[in-house]
């Protein structure tokens, strides 16, 4: 190496006498500097080629990440839609409410926090236990949820110290309310906060800022009416998640009201009237399939559900053996006892079996060729010599019996199937059961047994494995009062955009109708229902009547609810009464109404359930609501009643 | 000479000026930087053009002192620096888990800033008539003397500093000729002694931001955010950047540290590896500048003096631009001239001061 200073050479005997030699110390300091700074060259050229490599190579992905830091998707969720009767009377709406949200990364001490805000209000175990599940689940610097429905003195002992409690947000929201109470409960259903189960199946887009969701009633079925699309806002988000300002915005789309076929007060006259039974009335416009009332007892109030019932209230609910939970007008089976009668001759006629004036000599006993079990009539000593009709107008068991037999199972079935027995009518609400018409498959599959003579006479009279719901009931009476004209039941009658206000009225949807070889056949077994009313077992409801009123009344001997076991059933009607049926339909020259009432234990059905379905045919046909009924059953203000029907 | 016109008086102030280019055009970078990684707070750029003012102030009152009055004063100013570390462990103020910091009444002051000017001037002088290559026991006591201040500030615990004192030191060593064979050596045993040091000596927090810098997405939400918000920020900057007033990582406060540690990636994200390069190369050419005026110095205490406190500056540069961008670990050191404080501009201000001093008066022996 050459020196620019010196180019003295050390002397000789540097080895023996070290002394400093500036020339020396010279050169050596200027080649440490020349390698020190080719080590700041490299050091300097590595940060270099990070940048390349962060700048350069990896640009794309970092430009991701600081636009996902950024820019953060919020949704707006929609408003739903109200639910109004047919009138326009209201049963479903929303109200403002107030809720405590915490965003946990905002707040420097969770427990903390959490200990300082259950000094101020009330917070169970089960509110953190819920917050804490869902902190995990949520991303970060999103506010969760703590407490519901704040009262004012809540929300005023919050504002006081919500400044020190980083992070915790009192926060506006909009929250279902049902005004009427259980009123239509069983319709109407309710919604409740969406839980875990629900969440694994939804949308995540859809429902996200969304806490609630119809369980069950309307508020499920039309879910998707009433609930609207959920807008999104973009907004540019600092570190902490605090919105600065949106860069863009989808608004959310409100969801649409619906407009129910129920008539509210008649809904009101049908669960008055059957209170102090466990039972349910469903009233159907036959001409189109209108339900318009669906009522089962006993009701509960569906606003218990909105915000997460407390645990005591459920469990009375849910362990109640009266089971107010139960939508008995579409999950409650039923044995539909004498009910089944005027199908049953309808179908003897259709299958030539029978005719109308054909008569059987009842003496209050059938013996089934090769069987030693007797099979009785219900009333002892018999009906005599019975045709179609006063079989029917009586109630007549031995001549069902002798049809059944002469029918055969498969063909009972075959025909009866036309009527939805045993399947579900396919109405607008959540859960209906298709109950049971059994025929020789059915119990082959369940039972592993052949079928017997004895279960067709059982059959025959609607005993047995026979199984309906109350709304397969009217709705079979529904069709056998248009002679065959055969509509879906529903409770849905239009829908309304809250903005325009338009109204989308709902068409009636026409199943296949039930045909059969002449006409007249209809006649005979309407004119048999005709005289149940006029002289026969329901001549009590008869009396005074503004109309002429075509039915038949059951008595079902077993308890099923719920269970089909037979062993149960046999030990339970040993201390049960019998359950009351009764179907009609009226007027019987121009029917308006069809009515299945069914009252469990409530004895027999001439003495229990027609009286009710009397009640319910008078207030609907001659417009008859006392005061008690109608107050507070207004149409909503905002609302143009649709008298139009 | 001319007294009274302008280039008059520049002729009779002694100073560098390629060096005085060199800094003006960083600082002033730096200046136009903090405006917009302060989030626009003109107080704020200001209150640093201010102090870096008085550095230059500094600087340029040092730069006319001849190199002996620095060369007496050395053993001095390094006793007294030793005395106040020891005093800051008996009654320091504790500030972020650290005790760095001595309340005087007045001034909240650091005494292990004295040992980064201490060190190297002890070192220079220490060096200044022993003949060179040092001889062992030469060596040894220049390496207590880095050892001494070194240990103090790393146990208060200041990594940060700890390390520029040890550089320091350590350059002071090498350049005075340190053999290569002592260095293998000390090498190898460096290599023995980190996992006692990591066992013993380093505290839990430096420990943790070791271990996050090796993995820094295992705790993003912790001691990791501040690195992978830092990378976002240079990354997204790509080649030309987003433009001034443009980066959303430093406005919206996303990158912690932006106008002080971490400006440095508010610089990358607005102005992209161009400007990163541009800056890489100005700090390249002040250190290239300074190491050619400690090669003209006149003796050995001007030489290793000089050297020594150029390889301050470039560790202030090298570690923060390499911490900010994620190759080095999170070790606190501000980036020299760029980042808004005041007190290692002070020190490093002082430091250029010396190292004029040093060249101006090169024709002048430190003696």
């Amino acid at each position: 190496m050459r020196s620019w200073r010196s180019k003295a050479k050390p002397p000789a005997d540097k080895l023996l006498v070290r002394e400093k030699d500036d020339a020396i110390e010279s050169e050596l300091f200027f080649r440490r500097v020349l390698i020190t700074l080719f080590a700041v060259f490299l050091a300097l050229l590595s940060v270099s080629g990070r940048l390349v490599y962060l700048q350069v190579l990896n640009h794309d992905r970092f430009t991701t990440l600081s636009e996902s830091n950024r820019v953060r998707l919020q949704p707006l969720p929609p408003t739903r839609g109200f639910i109004y009767d047919r009138k326009g009377v209201k049963l479903a709406d929303n109200l403002a409410s107030y809720h405590l949200e915490v965003t946990p990364e905002q707040s420097k001490d969770l427990d903390a926090t959490l200990t300082a805000l259950r000094e101020r209000i009330e917070l169970s175990d089960a509110d953190i236990e819920r917050f804490r599940k869902l902190v995990r689940r949520n991303p970060p610097y999103t506010g969760t949820p703590l407490r519901f429905q704040l009262t004012d003195e809540e929300i005023a002992r919050l504002a006081i110290d919500l400044y020190r409690l980083p992070g915790v947000e009192v926060k506006a929201d909009l929250t279902r309310h049902y005004p009427l109470k259980s009123l239509g409960v069983h319709v109407l259903g309710y919604v409740g906060r969406i839980d875990e189960a629900e969440l694994r199946k939804l949308d995540p887009g859809q429902y996200s800022g969304s806490t609630h969701i119809g369980k069950t009633g309307v508020e499920r079925s039309y879910e998707d009416v009433l609930r609207g699309r959920t807008g999104y806002q973009q907004v540019e988000t600092n570190a902490e998640g605090r919105p600065l300002r949106v860069l863009r915005s989808t608004a959310p789309v409100p969801g649409k009201h619906i407009h129910l076929t129920i008539d509210l007060r008649l809904q009101a006259v049908a669960e008055k009237v059957l209170e102090g039974h466990n039972g349910a009335i469903v009233a159907l416009d036959p001409r189109n399939g209108e339900v318009l009332a669906l009522a089962s007892q006993p009701i509960y109030d569906p606003n218990l559900f909105v915000n997460g019932i407390d645990f005591a209230s459920y469990r009375q609910l849910n362990t109640s053996k009266d089971r107010p939970l139960l939508n008995r007008a579409l999950r409650g089976i039923y044995p539909p006892g004498s009910t089944i009668k005027p199908l049953m001759a309808l179908a003897g006629l259709e299958y030539g079996v029978v005719n109308r004036y054909s008569g059987v000599f009842c003496a209050g006993v059938y013996r089934l060729p090769g069987v030693s079990r007797k099979f009785r009539d219900w009333k002892r000593g018999g009906h005599g010599s019975v045709s179609m009709d006063r079989a029917i107008a009586q109630s007549c068991d031995v001549y069902f019996y002798d049809l059944a037999i002469s029918l055969g199972i498969d063909r009972i079935h075959e025909f009866l199937d036309k009527f939805s027995m045993g399947r579900p009518t396919g109405i607008d609400l959540p859960g209906e059961k298709g109950a049971l018409l059994p025929s020789k498959a059915w119990k082959r599959k369940v039972h592993k047994q052949d079928w017997f003579g004895g279960d067709t006479l059982s059959a025959g009279i609607g005993q047995g494995y026979f199984l309906a719901t109350p709304l397969q009931l009217a709705h079979a009476v529904a069709v056998i009062s248009q002679r065959g004209d055969n509509y879906q039941p529903r409770v849905l009658h239009a829908t309304e955009d809250p903005s325009t206000r338009v109204k989308t009225l709902v068409e009636p949807r026409q199943l296949p109708p039930v045909t059969v070889k002449n006409p007249r056949f209809w006649d005979a077994i309407i004119t048999g229902m005709i005289h149940v009313i006029e002289g026969g077992t329901a001549h009590k409801i008869g009396i005074g009547a503004k109309y002429r009123i075509a039915g038949k009344t059951g008595t079902a001997q077993v308890f099923t609810l719920g269970q089909s076991e037979r062993y149960d059933a046999k030990r339970l009607a040993k201390h049960l009464l019998d359950h009351a049926l009764f179907i009609a339909f009226a007027p019987v020259d121009d029917p308006r109404i069809a009515v299945a009432v069914i009252a469990e234990h409530g004895g027999g059905g001439s003495a229990t359930a027609a009286p009710l379905a009397r009640k319910v045919m008078d207030a609907y046909l001659l417009d008859q609501y006392d005061e008690t009924i109608s107050a507070g059953l207004e149409p909503a203000q905002d609302v143009r009643s649709d008298g139009s029907e | 000479m001319d007294r009274n016109s302008v280039g008059g008086m520049l002729k009779w102030i002694s100073f560098d000026l390629p060096l005085v280019l060199g800094l003006l055009a960083v600082s002033g970078l730096g200046l136009v930087v903090l405006y917009s990684a302060g989030q626009r707070n003109l107080d704020l750029v200001i209150g640093q053009a201010i102090r870096l003012g008085l550095g230059f102030a500094i600087m340029l009152t040092l730069a006319q002192i001849p190199p002996y009055h620095f060369r007496f004063w050395s053993p001095w100013i390094y006793v007294a620096g030793i005395l106040l570390l020891l005093a800051v462990i008996v009654v320091g103020d504790i500030s972020k888990g650290a005790q760095r910091w001595l309340d005087l009444g007045v001034v909240r002051f650091q005494p292990s800033e004295i040992m980064k000017l201490a060190v190297p001037m002890t070192m220079a002088w220490f060096f200044a008539e022993k003949p060179l290559p040092p001889r062992l026991p030469h060596l040894l006591a220049g390496a207590l003397i880095t050892a001494i201040p070194f240990v103090l500030i790393a146990k208060q615990p200041d990594l940060g500093t700890a390390l520029v004192v040890g550089c320091a030191g350590g350059v002071a060593l090498f350049l005075a000729g340190l053999s290569w064979v002592i260095m293998l050596g000390l090498a190898a045993l460096l290599a023995a002694v980190i996992p006692l040091f990591w066992t013993f000596v380093m505290h839990d927090y430096q420990r943790q931001r070791v271990l996050t810098f090796l993995d820094p997405e295992s705790d993003p939400l912790g001691t990791g955010y501040h690195i992978i918000q830092s990378k976002i920020a240079i990354g997204s900057g790509g080649i030309y950047g987003k433009g001034w007033l443009n980066g959303t990582q430093s406005h919206l406060d996303f990158l912690p540290e932006g106008s002080t540690d971490f400006i440095f990636a508010a610089f990358s994200e607005e102005f992209g590896l161009v400007g990163g390069c541009l800056l890489l190369t100005l700090y390249f050419f002040i250190i290239a500048r300074c190491l050619y005026m400690a090669t003209r110095a006149p003796d050995t205490y001007g030489r290793l003096l000089a050297g020594s406190l150029t390889v301050i500056f470039f560790v202030y540069a090298f570690v923060n631009s390499g911490m900010v961008s994620g190759l080095l670990p999170v070790v606190g050191l501000p980036l020299p001239l760029f980042s808004y404080g005041g007190t290692s501009l002070v020190t490093i201000m002082a430091g250029f001061g010396m190292l004029m001093s040093v060249y101006s008066h090169r024709r002048t022996p430190s003696r």
